[in-house]
């Protein structure tokens, strides 16, 4: 069933998206440096971009459509889990902070891999970071690619090679086009976006289920779980739930594409005010989407399928048109993650790969070329895996976000604000992690009732301030 | 020598980690100090157990405003390209 005025405000955000990518395009054309403008929007983003983005980027299908369809099932405990990400809004930005921003503009980095190739001065370090980067992110933008076809099929009606052909034309179009400034700016609407569907369902499911208090009252009488910090099923021990805190709050210092956007902003008042407007935004997305989850239950009961109860719900208790808007919020989070992997996978293929090794004497005109063409072919390849997704991409994308996070954290952490940090630390601190994650994820998840990035990150952390202590320990003695 | 951006730098990470000790403590203790009990004889405050009220709700509009607090008192600017460093 297709509800036009549903469908409306989804065509009008479209457009406008496109029309950002066409005015980001003007800029690109007029930079003096393309690098710079292409892949980092020129440094110029203020406070109110830094945080949409940041937000943006991090939000992403997990939070609008697998998150409340997991607090459906589990109740309030699983809104006290996703509450460990607030951190997310403010640590990042005030650990990497200043000093990186310093040090990429002294490095002139264009990309994390640049700041770690002139940090540690090896060239084993870009590798691994290349290839985890391409290799993860591929894996996870074909995920959320595969969601976005996936919720236009489920909306309209279409069928799903339909769904995703609109989905990967709109993205593709406007991030080849305008890169790391449109975007950013697209990230900005699509953040707004976010926040005001949350708003809205989030009163209009409260409205729906007669007041908080009737609806807590119908789930403390379905099952009184619903109600404690432990899950409905008593699953959520506070060792677990905790240990959530370095997966979604802290480590994500480490995932390369949240990185990349504390060295793009203009100065000291964008970062500040940036802190303040991004913890405010994941707060109330984080809390909002969760908390629907739950209230949700009383209010459209007997959904069988985590994934739809978002859906089903704004189509229940809010009008078309309203509907439409909110339904924005999950297409919006999908697109703003897609479009930051794509600029971050390209930028690591033509900044990192060809311009260090390939041909490092390129052209200002064959960098644009290569910039814009692999920008386009990894798009195509993502839209081609997406219409059959292989088994081995699943897998990768299940690693992604831990695994990044026990590769990056430390070389990034240590790399600003430890002078003895040296190359043969972070190689092996993150060969540790990645091989450790991947091993425990796929042999022992959950290991010691802590999520599988727990370990990992420590010996990570570890094996960094050993290695890097002994060989600094030798490289004084010679 | 030492560049002086740097200290400040230095200082405000500090204060991140400081935010998130205090964050994870008014998270954890409220959840699991209030909400270990019969979930039946919880009390409620605006609807909401009250453990949920204080750990998701006024935990997190307290470490908004501690947060924006800290950015005020602590946080300075300083330019982030090499050539103005005499200030």
């Amino acid at each position: 069933m297709i509800h036009w005025q549903v469908i409306f405000p989804l065509i009008i955000f479209l457009i406008i998206i496109f029309a950002i990518g066409f005015w980001a395009n003007k800029q690109v054309r007029n930079s003096e440096s393309f690098l710079q403008e292409y892949f980092l929007g020129g440094r110029e983003m203020g406070g109110f971009l830094l945080a949409m983005t940041m937000m943006a980027t991090y939000g992403s299908a997990s939070s609008f459509i697998g998150g409340p369809g997991v607090s459906y099932n589990l109740g309030l405990g699983w809104v006290l889990l996703a509450m460990a990400q607030l951190p997310a809004g403010y640590f990042v930005l005030m650990i990497l902070g200043k000093k990186f921003a310093i040090i990429s503009r002294r490095y002139q980095a264009i990309t994390l891999i640049d700041f770690l190739k002139k940090r540690y001065n090896s060239n084993i370090v870009v590798i691994i970071s290349a290839f985890s980067i391409i290799v993860f992110l591929f894996a996870s933008m074909t995920a959320q690619w595969v969601g976005g076809a996936r919720l236009i099929e489920s909306l309209t009606g279409l069928n799903y090679t339909v769904a995703l052909l609109i989905f990967a034309v709109t993205v593709l179009v406007y991030v080849i086009i305008g890169g790391f400034r449109a975007v950013a700016l697209t990230d900005a609407l699509q953040g707004t976006i976010m926040i005001i569907g949350t708003v809205v369902l989030l009163i209009g499911t409260i409205i729906a289920g007669g007041g908080i208090n009737h609806i807590m009252d119908a789930l403390l009488n379905e099952n009184p779980q619903m109600l404690s910090p432990f899950g409905s099923d008593g699953s959520l021990t506070p060792l677990y739930v905790s240990t959530f805190w370095i997966l979604i709050g802290l480590g994500v210092i480490g995932l390369p594409q949240i990185a990349v956007r504390a060295m793009s902003y203009k100065d000291s008042k964008s970062l500040h005010r940036a802190i303040l407007i991004g913890t405010i935004g994941i707060g109330t997305i984080m809390f909002g989407m969760h908390l629907i989850g739950v209230l949700a239950r009383p209010v459209t009961p007997g959904i069988e399928i985590a994934d739809k109860v978002m859906p089903t719900l704004t189509l229940e208790v809010l009008p078309p048109v309203l509907a439409g808007i909110v339904l924005a919020a999950p297409m919006a989070a999908i697109m703003s993650t897609v479009n930051a992997l794509l600029m971050l996978v390209s930028s690591t293929v033509v900044k990192d790969v060809y311009l260090n090794f390939i041909n490092p004497k390129a052209t200002d005109s064959q960098i644009k070329a290569r910039s814009f063409w692999v920008t386009t072919i990894i798009g195509l390849a993502v839209v081609l895996l997406s219409l059959n997704p292989p088994e081995l991409l699943i897998m990768l994308n299940l690693f992604a976000f831990g695994g990044l996070e026990s590769a990056f954290l430390w070389a990034v952490v240590f790399g600003l604000y430890w002078k003895k940090a040296n190359k043969y630390g972070a190689i092996s601190s993150m060969i540790v992690g990645l091989v450790l994650y991947i091993a425990i994820y796929q042999f022992s998840p959950n290991m010691w009732g802590m999520h599988s990035v727990t370990i990992p990150i420590l010996a990570s952390l570890v094996t960094f301030v050993v290695i890097s202590l002994v060989t600094h320990y030798k490289s004084t003695l010679n | 020598m030492r560049d002086a951006r740097f200290k400040i730098a230095n200082r405000e990470a500090l204060i991140g980690v400081v935010l998130v000790i205090i964050n994870f403590a008014i998270w954890f203790g409220f959840a699991y100090g209030l909400g270990s009990g019969d979930p039946t004889e919880y009390t409620m405050i605006l609807g909401f157990p009250a453990w949920f009220f204080y750990s998701c709700i006024a935990g997190t509009i307290f470490m908004i405003i501690l947060i924006w607090v800290a950015i005020k008192v602590f946080f300075k600017d300083v330019p982030f390209t090499d050539e103005e460093e005499d200030i």
